[in-house]
This record gives C-alpha cells, sequence and structure tokens, in this order.
C-alpha cells in the first residue's frame, strides 16, 4: 500500500480462553505508577513469548 | 468507531472495537475524516487529483473489507468479580517524614491516627491472599504507607515469611514498594534490588517544584536527599523495573520540562502524574488547565520521540507513553481496569480491608479485616461491575480500551460517585493515549508518514 501503513491488526484479544487474571493489577491513580491498563503486558503472551524464545 | 488524529506530523486512525491502528498520508487522513461525517475535509481534497483520491480509497476499501478500520461494534464481555483476591497493598504504616503538600494520605495518616503495621497483621494479610487468590498463580504485593521504609523491618520479615509459605500454595508473588526515596542505605537498596520486581521513588522534577511540594516534616526540602538516593539505588539495579516518579500541581503546568529534568539526572524510567485534588486547593488542577497540559503533553511525546530514536529506545520510557499496540492485554483486563475493591484490596496498618488505598479510612467500603477474614459487604460486585461498558460517557469514549473507565477513587472523590470520571483526567488520559499510540506507531514504521520519513524515502 502506498498511502496507509497498517501498524497493528485486532490488537484486542476478544477470544474465549483470554481472561485468565494472570497479569498485573494496574492503578491509574496520581499516587502509584501501575496504571493505564493499555501499557500492561499480558502475562499468558509474556510466559509464551519466553518458552518460545527458549527453543532457540 | 474509528478514532483519526494528527501528532508529530503524521495522520492516525485508531479502530475502537478491534484495536488496529494504521498511519497514513494527509490526502488518506481527510478521506477518512469524509467518511467518518467531517465534510470540512472536502475543500482541501479538491487539491488532489482523481487519480490518487481513487488510489487512496482503495487501499481504504481493502481495509474496511478485511475488518482492520470501521470494524463492527462487538458487545462487551465483562468478568465480574469471582471472590478471587490476587493484589494487595499493604499500607505497613501510616506515617512519614514528610509533609507533602497535595499528599491524599494527609502526611500519613490517612485521617486517622498515625500507626505501623506489626507483623502479625502483615503475615494474616499474606496468608489471606495466598488462601483467597483460588487459581491464580502471580499474585502482588505492594508495600505502601505512608512511607514504607520508616517500617522496613516489618517489609522485609514479611517478605521472608511469603517466601516461605507461597511454595505450598503453588503461588509466586512480586512485590513491589513505593518510597519518597529519602530513607535508603546500601543495605536497604540492596534488599529491594534482589526482593522487589518494581520500585516507584518519588520525585517531582525539577528541585524547586519538588522542594515547594515535598518537605521533611520540619520544611526543609526533600530534594537533594531524594534524587541522591535514587541515583545510588538506580546504578543498582540493573535491568528489573522502577520507576521514578512525580505529581504536577498548577504549580508546574510546564511538567514537561520536569520529566525531561529526570531524564537528564541519569533516569531513564519516568512518570509523571496529574495532582487530583478538591477544586479549593490551590494546587488542584481543572478543565481551565486542560489546553495547557494537553500542550505539554505533545511537547513532551515530540522531545520523547526525538531522544528515543537519537539515544536508544531503553534510554527513555515515560509511562504514560508506553504502548505495545499489537501485544496488550485482553479485553477482559482492559474493560477491569485496576481491579479495586474485587481482585484488589489495601490493607490498614491494623489489618482493615478497603477496596483500595485511596479509600482506606472510609468505613463505607470497609471490607471487614485480614483476621477475620473478607467480609465484602457486596463492593467486589458493585466495583467489578463499574466498567467502560456500564457509564454512560464511557462507552462512547474512543479510549474506553486503554483508559478502562478512569479511577473509581478520583471519581468518588472529586464527584461524589464511583462512576462519574473527571473532566479534565478524562482530557488528559485522551492526549496521552494519542500521544502513546503515535509513538508506538511511528517506532514501528520507522517514521512512515513523517517529514524525516520523506526525506529518507526520497534520499533511497
Ligand atoms: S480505584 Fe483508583 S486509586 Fe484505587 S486502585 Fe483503582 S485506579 Fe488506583
Ligand atoms: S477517558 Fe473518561 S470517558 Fe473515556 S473511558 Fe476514560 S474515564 Fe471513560
Amino acid at each position: 500500500m502506498k498511502h496507509i501503513r497498517v501498524i497493528a491488526r485486532a490488537a484486542i484479544d476478544r477470544s474465549e480462553h483470554t481472561g485468565c487474571g494472570e497479569c498485573q493489577a494496574s492503578c491509574q491513580s496520581a499516587c502509584k505508577t501501575s496504571c493505564t491498563v493499555a501499557n500492561q503486558p499480558c502475562e499468558s503472551k509474556r510466559v509464551n513469548r519466553k518458552e518460545a524464545s527458549g527453543n532457540k | 468507531m474509528v478514532h483519526l488524529f494528527e501528532m508529530l506530523g503524521s495522520f492516525f486512525c485508531l479502530d475502537v472495537p478491534s484495536g488496529s491502528v494504521i498511519t497514513t498520508d494527509r490526502l488518506t487522513y481527510l478521506l477518512l475524516m469524509l467518511r467518518n461525517g467531517v465534510p470540512g475535509a472536502l475543500g482541501e481534497l479538491s487539491t488532489f487529483s482523481g487519480e490518487e483520491r481513487a488510489e487512496a480509497e482503495a487501499e481504504i476499501d481493502g481495509l474496511i473489507a478485511e475488518g482492520v478500520i470501521f470494524s463492527p461494534e462487538i458487545p462487551d464481555s465483562v468478568r465480574l468479580a469471582d471472590g478471587v483476591v490476587k493484589a494487595m497493598c499493604l499500607n505497613v504504616t501510616h506515617d512519614c517524614n514528610l509533609r507533602c503538600k497535595y499528599c491524599f494520605a494527609d502526611g500519613g495518616a490517612y485521617g486517622g491516627k498515625r500507626g505501623s503495621m506489626s507483623l502479625d497483621t502483615a503475615k494474616a494479610a499474606i496468608d489471606m491472599l495466598l488462601a483467597s487468590s483460588g487459581t491464580r498463580r502471580n499474585l502482588e504485593v505492594d508495600f505502601f504507607g505512608g512511607e514504607p521504609m520508616l517500617n522496613f523491618e516489618t517489609v522485609k520479615q514479611t517478605v521472608a515469611y511469603a517466601r516461605a509459605c507461597e511454595g505450598a500454595f503453588g503461588k509466586r508473588i512480586r512485590f513491589t514498594l513505593t518510597t519518597n526515596a529519602t530513607v535508603m542505605d546500601e543495605g536497604s537498596i540492596d534488599f529491594l534490588n534482589r526482593e522487589m520486581s518494581n520500585v516507584v521513588l518519588s520525585i517531582d522534577g525539577r528541585s524547586e517544584v519538588h522542594d515547594s511540594m515535598r518537605r521533611f516534616a520540619g520544611g526543609r526540602g526533600s530534594f537533594a536527599r531524594a534524587k541522591e538516593n535514587a541515583l545510588k539505588f538506580r546504578a543498582a539495579r540493573g535491568d528489573k523495573d522502577y520507576y521514578v516518579r512525580g505529581t504536577y500541581t498548577a504549580e508546574n503546568l510546564d511538567f514537561c520540562s520536569d520529566v525531561l529534568f529526570l531524564n537528564d539526572c541519569g533516569f531513564d524510567k519516568v512518570s509523571i502524574e496529574p495532582a487530583v485534588l478538591p477544586a479549593a486547593s490551590p494546587y488542584a488542577l481543572g478543565m481551565s488547565n486542560v489546553d495547557k497540559l494537553k500542550g505539554e503533553y505533545l511537547r513532551l511525546a515530540e522531545e520523547y520521540y526525538k531522544r528515543r530514536s537519537a539515544l536508544g529506545r531503553d534510554k527513555f520510557s515515560f509511562f504514560h507513553f508506553m504502548m505495545d499496540l499489537s501485544g496488550g492485554p485482553c479485553e477482559k483486563k482492559r474493560l477491569l481496569g485496576c481491579g479495586a475493591g474485587a481482585e484488589y484490596v489495601a490493607v490498614s496498618p491494623d489489618g482493615g480491608i478497603f477496596p483500595c488505598h485511596q479509600f482506606i479510612g472510609r468505613a463505607e467500603f470497609g471490607m471487614g479485616n485480614v483476621f477475620d477474614g473478607l467480609r465484602p459487604n457486596g463492593i467486589p460486585e458493585r466495583f467489578s461491575a463499574n466498567t467502560v461498558s456500564s457509564k454512560d460517557g464511557c462507552k462512547k469514549c474512543w479510549a474506553k480500551y486503554y483508559c478502562s473507565g478512569g479511577c473509581a477513587a478520583n471519581a468518588y472523590n472529586l464527584n461524589g460517585r464511583l462512576d462519574a470520571p473527571v473532566d479534565y483526567l478524562c482530557e488528559l488520559q485522551k492526549t496521552r493515549t494519542e500521544c502513546a499510540i503515535a509513538v508506538a506507531a511511528l517506532e514501528a514504521s520507522d517514521g512512515f508518514g513523517t517529514a524525516d520519513f520523506g526525506a529518507a524515502a526520497n534520499k533511497a
């Protein structure tokens, strides 16, 4: 494509197996900094990624 | 729903239901605006040739057909409270050696008396967490206060106790600690670096900004001490997580300078957040500050992108600009947000359980105590149902899957209701989200659509 660059596709995972609750709690107040949910990593993807890289 | 915005000289389209992000050239951006019902784009569009327009239209149609943009709305599937508690804030002390002027915790006392958590109380809290966490394996405990380093013995022994117990339950506890960085020595830094998966050190930025707000009980500014300790801590931290975080108020509306100052001091991970204070406070922010503050976030985004491009991305992270556009949390997490009152609770020094650290001391939000167990009083149901899918303003908001509906405590403190987000914080949240998306998109595409990209492409 000449006019458009796709950066991310279907980034919000809505599939059945999600919602495991293993990811870090986030807090959006001014007194803590573990906030703004969108920058939380997904724990299950993190584990999967680690496992994948372990196979190299 | 799509959200179109310009930033850092580039054009972006976020597809809200899917989270897809595209960057475009000016022509395509105007065409998207037109399709999104903004007729104002027509005049400028006439300056492009029919051939170019047809080409861009075809690209847009292709992406619509693939469901990348203008994708259909999908009903949200909210995960309601299931009785599991997996994260806990332990207020190990309600005492503090500082008297920060904006402190929501009343100099650490939370409107009550100053006091420290005994080891027995902390152990009972850990027992409760281990027993209440269902099948969740990864648990979190944040040491908070007051200044938790004033009760460092309890912190150390609580960690040792939890480490001894977690295995039998098949759990792994991540510890974090939030400190004003004025009470640290080599021994405690070593402990924190070993045991804490994240440490948050509070510094507001430039020395005069910091010292105006963050003073010792005797009145002296705490900047010099906090900076010196935090730098020592940073040097010993290696690549483990930490943040130097600050609060900006009506006294430093030019807070971008504070973020850059902290980065210049040698801190690579920085977070600065708006103060949330009643309108009567002389330091309170409000809607009248929003234009200026948005300008500061834009200024920061520009400098941030530049610094990261020039020095390396690992040299500067600003908490609110960090976003993994293609990964990131699943839908259920985006709807749940902080989880306060449900999977996240806070414990006061005497063992009382509350929805989160900001609700500590508010009897109407009491959820029992760590000795007799959770008496949730319907609070988990109430908090977990309070999502972007239930709040009218949030339902229509393009930033909902990034914001999760704002902080319930801020809503309650300023607007008297858990479900009434604070207007100026919404505006800032939206600007920060745009900045984060823009920076992440430009970094992922090597600056596609920017003037620099055009120059590089022409050279090639
Ligand atoms: S309600 Fe607000 S202060 Fe409490 S945990 Fe949630 S975001 Fe943080
Ligand atoms: S920015 Fe405001 S309206 Fe939008 S989702 Fe967040 S709290 Fe709701």
